[in-house]
């Protein structure tokens, strides 16, 4: 079943087109890369998809609906949520505060029930903690839920902004760069966690990355992008010996086999 | 907003000292105590009018944030708290009427502040207009409580003081709908431009109260309004039971003392509440990453505005008070100086720190009504007496200098404020012991790094 359908989806901004008529199916459950030389417009489309830009032309359905032009706090409700390319988090909140807002749109309370202090408030609250400090035991933060999220390691500030992201209880995750600036060894425990987001809360992934071996390996289907238009589409191994994406992004030389950003 | 640069790798502060010092078992019983016996002492034996009582005022309200932040029970806290607030200063207020009408002015105004810093502080809005709200308020208990109603409403009588009362919830009300009306332009703007047109929106209400005089007069221009209605003594009859011969001059002192007391304890009570919510972290999340918190669902125009609501609202109250305290009001009270003096109460106590704001709200309010006018004339009348101090030095000149030379060194020295925002430790209450964190096993770590090689 398709999860999320992005039909013919344009984004322009003057005369610049960053994203041209690209048409991207993916299936519930899957794990999907978006690909491409800096500039392609990845990060152009993630930015469509959550409702942070409008789509010049297309229509995106998600989950059945009709998302297109809904504002980013609805389309988070509706179950998508992301984290950025350059880490944003929110840095002089803790840690467990920057997860408790990603629950904003699952937490119900109003302005006059806050003030009263009423018992279902009180509720909601032990229950959004509860489950904020699963969600960092997920992620392996818990132990740091005190900490100004801007005293965290860069692991662990990716780890976070994921934590932050699941706390929304999305039903598709977009993932900009997510092992971007990572040593080896943080690389290979961030692609385990991005499996286990997909095998132990079965919400499907959708990741923009550089680091060809991640993309290898984790992806069940990947998508590249260059100049903003979709070249190419498929299994990894037909990625891979595509030749239109040898030479827009792996024909660049064998830098872009290693870590290019 | 420039908000950040704090809290990173503090030197552990003067509390931190003290409370390593003085903070165990029942040392801080008895210091408190002591503090507070011989600062009541002082002002209930020697009610006099000069610097020396000027500076046991300042301790006295100086107490009430070493109370807060002392590492004792919550009920002495409160018992003591109540004491100094309900007893002790009204008393004093009594034997010395000079002083009381400054310590409810500093009330006043820290609520003022208090509602600025939901503003400023929480949601990282500048508001340079936040005066405006506060004029709201008082002019419309101004115009409903004299003749000038009769010019809006043709053969409408001027309500009696006794309306006062629902007029504190319509000033909430009118405040939190004004705050909404000038909320609504600026929602797209950020920083720098943000704080400049809110500036214009507020010199904008200050013109129209100086210009509505004309076709319709309904503020009286710039002459103001005057003989403004207060609400009716309800307490005389108590006094008078007690033997207790006051004039009703300092009743009304003894009762606006109360009433912005229990305004200010209420605001402290809603603001603590909403800080401590899904929309006071909705709030700090669009002060610190305004598109992040965007992409976390938090719908941004409904909180931005709530945020302008809320303080609005607050200054809304606090400005029929203002109005029905002073029985005067003009549009010059509500300049910009006066929210530029809010907003350097705000920073200069500690951006989104409640406690941190109220201080900075009294510290401000004395320095600008008692401390500096005294220190002045002090030095004015040393001069008189003698002392070589040059002649062309007029020291009364010279209060806005020492006032912004402090501002100065305060933000050089300590621009996170003088009681910086804590950032909450939100604990479980049935917290574990702190497990320390899981190494990975060896195993683990080449396991995954093999699935990354495949």
């Amino acid at each position: 079943m398709a999860l999320l359908e992005a039909k013919h989806v344009t984004k322009q901004f003057g005369g610049l087109t960053a994203v041209n008529d690209v048409s991207l199916t993916i299936e519930a459950g899957s794990i999907v890369s978006v690909i491409g030389p800096n500039g392609a417009g990845k990060t152009t489309f993630f930015n469509v998809l959550t409702g942070i830009y409008k789509p010049t032309k297309g229509t995106i359905i998600f989950d059945g609906k009709d998302i297109t032009g809904l504002r980013p706090d609805q389309i988070t409700a509706l179950g998508i949520c992301r984290t950025f390319q350059n880490i944003r988090l929110f840095n002089a909140m803790t840690v467990l505060e920057n997860v408790l807002v990603g629950m904003h749109t699952r937490l119900h309370a109003g302005l006059w029930q806050i003030i009263l202090g009423t018992s279902a408030v009180r509720a909601e609250e032990r229950a959004a903690l509860e489950r904020a400090r699963e969600l960092l035991r997920f992620v392996n933060l818990d132990h740091q839920r005190n900490q100004l999220a801007r005293n965290l390691p860069y692991g662990d500030q990716r780890r976070l902004e994921i934590a932050r992201a699941l706390a929304s209880s999305p039903k598709l995750i977009l993932l900009d760069e997510p092992t971007a600036g990572m040593n080896p060894q943080e690389t290979a425990e961030a692609t385990d966690l991005i499996r286990r987001l997909r095998d132990e809360l079965g919400i499907t992934v959708v990741l923009i990355e550089h680091d060809m071996r991640v993309v290898m390996t984790i992806s069940e289907r990947i998508t590249v992008l260059d100049y903003g238009t979709k070249i190419a589409e498929g299994l990894p191994e037909e990625i891979r010996s595509n030749p239109r994406v040898i030479e827009a992004y792996l024909g660049k030389g064998a830098a872009a086999h290693g870590v290019e950003r | 907003m420039a908000a950040d640069n704090r809290q990173v790798d503090q030197p552990p502060s003067f509390w931190a000292l003290l409370r390593t010092t003085a903070g165990r078992g029942p040392a801080p019983y008895v210091l408190i105590l002591a503090y507070a016996a011989i600062v009541s002492a002082l002002l209930l034996f020697n009610p006099t009018t000069g610097l020396g009582t000027d500076m046991v005022v300042v301790l006295f309200l100086l107490l009430m944030f070493v109370i807060y932040r002392a590492p004792t029970m919550l009920a002495f806290k409160l018992t003591l708290g109540t004491i100094l607030l309900a007893v002790v200063m009204p008393v004093f207020g009594v034997l010395n009427p000079f002083y009381i009408d400054v310590v409810t002015k500093a009330g006043m105004f820290a609520a003022l502040a208090l509602g600025l810093n939901v503003v400023v502080g929480f949601a990282g809005l500048l508001d340079l207009g936040y005066v405006a709200f506060f004029a709201v308020g008082a002019y419309l208990w101004g115009i409903f409580s004299t003749p000038q109603i009769s010019n809006i409403v043709p053969g409408m009588e001027p309500l009696h003081g006794s309306w006062f009362w629902l007029f504190l919830a319509i000033g909430l009300a009118v405040g939190a709908f004004f705050g909404v009306l000038l909320g609504l332009p600026v929602l797209r703007l950020r920083g720098d431009y943000l704080a400049i047109v809110t500036l214009g929106l507020g010199e904008v209400i200050r013109v129209l109260a100086t210009n509505l005089d004309r076709p319709i007069n309904i503020t009286n221009g710039a002459q103001g309004i005057k003989d403004i209605g207060r609400p009716p003594l309800f307490v005389e009859p108590v006094f008078q039971a007690l033997g207790i011969n006051i004039s009703r001059v300092q009743e009304y002192q003894l009762y606006f003392y109360f009433l912005v007391l229990l305004v200010l304890a209420l605001t402290v009570f809603v603001v603590h509440r909403l800080n401590n919510s899904r929309i006071g972290r909705a709030w700090t999340a669009i002060r610190e990453d305004e598109t992040a918190a965007i992409a976390m669902g938090i719908p941004l125009v409904r909180m931005k505005l709530l945020a302008f609501a809320v303080g609005a609202s607050f200054a809304g109250t606090m400005g029929v008070i203002f109005s029905a305290l002073q029985t005067f009001i003009n549009p010059p009270t509500f300049d910009l100086l006066r929210s530029i003096g809010i907003l350097s109460m705000v920073i200069l106590g500690g951006m989104g720190s409640i406690p941190g704001t109220m201080l900075g709200a009294v510290i401000v309010t004395l320095l600008d009504l008692q401390l500096l006018p005294r220190i002045a004339s002090e030095l004015a009348a040393l001069q008189r007496r003698g002392v070589p101090i040059p002649s062309w030095f007029d020291p009364a000149q010279y209060q806005r200098l020492l006032f912004g030379l402090l501002l100065i060194i305060m933000m050089i020295f300590r621009p996170e404020g003088l009681l910086p925002e804590d950032r909450r430790r939100q604990e479980l209450h049935h917290d574990e012991p702190e497990p320390a964190p899981e190494p990975k096993t060896a195993a683990q770590v080449s396991e995954s790094a093999q699935s990354a090689e495949g």
